[in-house]
């Protein structure tokens, strides 16, 4: 299990940089418009679900104005019955970290694993090009379908957005991969079919746009996690290519050749 | 010794890949869950960081 092992390690720290720049990079660029958004989600799209019981059986009784001042006092009070949640602030931040260093692991993992079967990221140069496959793969492609989103957005269902997404993610890295790596124009020409077909089949989309958020906000979101994801994936790619050597040169050379 | 050498390298060219794809597959696993998992828990507090890799979320 020696290359499992090194694999693990090249992984856990190139994945562990990656990821500390990705936390800090998400507290300064794409974490305020979130918390931005939750404003709007709290003003205004916050107590739709809320209100939508009370409003029912409310209309022939009481006042509306009673109810609008009782529902959203309401409605964080069931939020927190419902599941535990990180509390604003300290706590909320270090979630969000702790979730971004074990994703830039997890990342990394695949990333090495991938690249090895493919010969191994030579140098941090060569990385910086798997860092761009990893961005094209995991951010771009299911991004030009799904872009990101913020709190109170309308969506479409959750499962049929997830299942477009990892069938894009994956038909993307297949596609990328015939490509490069098999030197043949029909397989080529399967590979572009490949990384266009998600978006001819299309993203499921909500029944209807109508947003609470500003769209330049979420323009700014949508250029915000493009950008960091990118800078994410280039370190992660670049520093796995820099790791490398110091664990797989330890290897016989003829395993490297060997994929 | 052609053949001997053959089945040496095969095996052990098995085994790497056995090795790599146990490696990508945990990766996978450790994605999905912080990423894709229904738990409120982990919805919660994973949430910024879904939104922020644009990962379908609520």
């Amino acid at each position: 299990m020696s290359i499992f092992r090194n694999v693990v390690f090249i992984a856990a720290i190139s994945g562990l940089l990656a990821g500390v720049v990705l936390a800090a990079l998400q507290t300064y660029a794409t974490d305020p418009l979130i918390f931005k958004a939750e404003t709007y989600e709290n003003a205004g799209g916050g107590h739709e679900h809320a209100a939508a019981a009370p409003a029912a059986g409310t209309e022939a009784t009481t006042p509306a104005a009673g109810t609008e001042a009782a529902a959203p006092a309401a409605a964080p009070a069931e939020e927190e019955a419902e599941a535990w949640a990180p509390a604003d602030g300290a706590e909320r931040f270090a979630y969000s970290a702790l979730a971004n260093i074990v994703s830039g692991i997890a990342f990394a993992l695949i990333l090495v694993a991938v690249s090895e079967f493919a010969g191994g990221i030579a140098n941090w140069r060569q990385g910086v090009f798997w860092g761009f496959a990893g961005f094209a793969v995991f951010t771009l492609a299911p991004g030009l379908g799904l872009p990101p989103e913020l709190p109170a957005m309308p969506a479409a269902d959750l499962v049929s957005r997830q299942i477009w997404w990892s069938s894009t993610v994956v038909a993307t890295a297949v596609g990328l991969a015939l490509i490069a790596f098999r030197q043949s124009l029909p397989l080529a020409i399967l590979g572009v079919a490949l990384i266009v077909a998600p978006h001819i089949v299309g993203a499921p989309q909500p029944e209807s746009h109508d947003s609470p958020i500003p769209a330049d906000l979420h323009h700014s979101f949508v250029v915000a996690v493009t950008i960091t994801n990118l800078v994410f994936w280039i370190v992660l790619g670049a520093a796995v290519g820099m790791v490398r050597n110091r664990f797989m040169g330890a290897t016989p050379a003829l395993q490297g050749r060997l994929a | 010794m052609n053949t001997v050498s053959a089945l040496g390298t095969d095996v052990s060219s098995q085994s790497r890949s056995m090795q790599l794809a146990l490696a990508a597959l945990l990766g996978l696993f450790v994605v999905g869950f912080l990423g894709f998992s229904h738990m409120d828990v982990v919805h919660n507090a994973a949430h910024d960081y879904r939104h922020s890799m644009a990962f379908p979320c609520h």
